[in-house]
């Protein structure tokens, strides 16, 4: 690990993606993830990348789709409204079993929205967010030097099971400014034969696509594809535990409301509540396993999250519904304040929410 | 030490410009100046000079900024009072420049008649530690861009140089061959160093012209 450097979410992303060996960006501006493709514009024509801004998002991500082809590192961000301009594309890259990394630095929806943060593409990031049977690796960072090392987790992954994977942030996350140790630049390589690299006359060629004349080979694909998701289920989960060890009450929650859940845990702590967090950092593959032996030690479940509500479906569904999960939540570009879930920490312990 | 009319703080974006214009402005406030203070930033989305609004009103210090600054909309607007503050000579101004040359263009709009008025402060602000500006020659040449942008030449630098909580009296000490190159390079003066105010105590005598940062910002 290098020196450190104080650095925005945004710009770690890019930086650790170049280092990661990401030589090829292609975006388009939008609030508030720009810092991302501003970096990428200087930074790329220094280290021999290519940095192209796209006329729109639709033509950044098919970019994204033609390089991920050929088996080189590449990558797209965007904030919201963005990202569901570029779902085609996603379902493409997924139909067409393509590496590549695409960034959600969320902002407050539905529609135009608004500009501050939010967590509201939940469901779009892990249910797959497009037409077809997929999913994506969605990695959930939680400080700004975690923007920076699933950065490098996300092409990894990406590479290894041969999908598109996402760091979905927000905002916050985005425009913050924290120390930063950036990763080396010995980025871990994979062996993609399935690549177009030019056959040279010396074998034959590979085909990348997403069309499927027969249904049979269709169902076939997709039946492996999924054969694939079981494994990453199975060895790819990252989550953190915070004062699991006793407590009650589990707080569920990820990305910068996870931090302000923290806060909140301490606080309650010092009143004798024994509340702790389970913070999924892969909201897929889910971390449904811990949030299951969570249920048979807690009394209650209380998901904390910046939407109405999204997350909390998959809580429901890890913890089999054995016990109570209840909701903490700001929306529309609004972050809750430590208080508000040390509030809802409090009524829970005392016997659950008006 | 004699106070411009004006004081501009501009410089590679992240620098720390906004935090250094807040509490400088509280400064001039607290020497028994009049003081205004404007947000000229029409590049960060987040973190503005609105979010010391308390603080300042609190000191009695006037803020000009784009009423959409903090909002939920993307608007890089200017606010029309920008030009009382070019005319409102009895009250010592303190403009807040957006990051890098695409912030600095939003100065190039009032660049004839600051120069006009000839009493001002343009002040670099410099942070060793941001990924673009490690050393004295990277740092000079977004300098330049600054410039080149608003049309108006530096007349001296602030050396911020930190890693955000994680600053050690040391970093501080780390950074002054940096500055140092980066005033000969350039042939500016270093006007200040600006440090949390926590470290004051271990960097005095050890680097010239300290200035505290009481007042920071943080969000989670």
């Amino acid at each position: 690990m290098g020196e450190k450097v104080l650095m925005k979410g945004n710009e770690a992303i890019a930086e650790a993606a170049i280092r990661a060996g990401c030589m090829h960006y292609f975006g388009y501006p939008i609030t508030p993830q720009t810092e991302i493709a501003a970096y990428m514009a200087k930074r790329m024509p220094k280290v021999g990348g290519v940095f192209l801004q796209a006329e729109s998002e639709i033509a950044a991500i098919n970019m994204v789709l033609g390089v991920a082809a050929t088996g080189k590192r590449v990558m797209t961000s965007s904030s919201s409204p963005g990202v569901s301009l570029k779902s085609e594309g996603i379902s493409y890259i997924a139909g067409s079993d393509v590496p590549c990394l695409i960034v959600n630095v969320q902002r407050g929806g539905p529609g135009l929205g608004g500009i501050q943060p939010s967590q509201s593409d939940y469901f779009q990031a892990v249910k797959g967010g497009s037409h077809g049977d997929f999913f994506k690796i969605v990695l959930a960072p939680s400080s700004v030097q975690e923007m920076a090392s699933l950065t490098s987790t996300a092409f990894d992954l990406a590479d290894k099971y041969r999908m598109p994977a996402m760091i979905l942030a927000d905002g916050t996350m985005g425009q913050m400014m924290e120390p930063v140790e950036l990763p080396e630049t010995k980025p871990n390589t994979f062996e993609k034969p399935w690549a177009l690299t030019g056959t040279k006359g010396e074998r034959k060629h590979n085909i990348v696509n997403s069309l499927y004349l027969k249904p049979e080979e269709l169902e076939k694909t997709n039946f492996e594809r999924f054969a694939r998701y079981k494994t990453i289920e199975e060895n790819e989960v990252l989550y953190e535990e915070y004062l699991m060890d006793d407590a009650e009450i589990c707080i569920v929650s990820f990305g910068i409301t996870a931090r302000v859940a923290k806060n909140a845990i301490v606080e309650a702590r010092a009143k004798g509540v024994k509340v702790g967090m389970i913070r999924p950092i892969t909201l897929w593959p889910f971390p449904k396993k811990v949030l299951r032996e969570a249920a048979d030690k807690c009394k209650a479940f209380i998901s904390v999250e910046m939407n109405m509500g999204q997350m909390i479906e998959d809580v429901k569904l890890a913890t089999e519904c054995k016990k109570p999960v209840y909701l903490c939540n700001r929306t529309g570009g609004m972050i809750p304040s430590p208080e508000e879930v040390l509030a809802k920490i409090m009524e829970v312990n005392e016997g659950g929410d008006k | 030490m004699q106070i411009k009319r004006m004081t501009l703080f501009a410089g590679h974006y992240g620098s720390g410009k906004t935090n250094i214009a807040v509490n400088y402005a509280l400064h001039l406030k607290a020497l028994g100046e009049k003081v205004v203070i404007a947000d000229l930033d029409i590049v960060n989305p987040y973190f503005r000079t609105r979010d010391s609004l308390e603080e300042l009103t609190e000191a009695g210090i006037k803020l000009i900024s784009s009423k959409f600054a903090s909002s939920n909309v993307d608007l890089p607007a200017l606010p029309q009072e920008v030009y009382s503050l070019l005319d409102k000579r009895e009250e010592k101004a303190i403009m807040d420049i957006g990051g890098d040359d695409r912030g600095a263009y939003a100065l190039g709009r009032y660049a004839d008649a600051i120069k006009d008025e000839n009493d001002y402060e343009m002040l670099f602000v410099f942070n060793k530690y941001r990924p673009l500006t490690p050393d004295a020659q990277s740092a000079y040449e977004i300098m330049q861009e600054i410039e080149a942008a608003c049309n108006i030449k530096f007349t001296a630098i602030v050396n911020n140089s930190n890693i955000g909580g994680l600053t050690e009296a040391q970093d501080v000490i780390n950074s002054l061959d940096s500055v140092n190159e980066l005033s000969s390079i350039s042939g500016l003066p270093v006007k200040m160093t600006t440090v949390r105010a926590d470290l004051i105590n271990n960097l005095n005598g050890k680097v010239e012209n300290l200035f505290p940062l009481t007042l920071q910002k943080k969000i989670v």
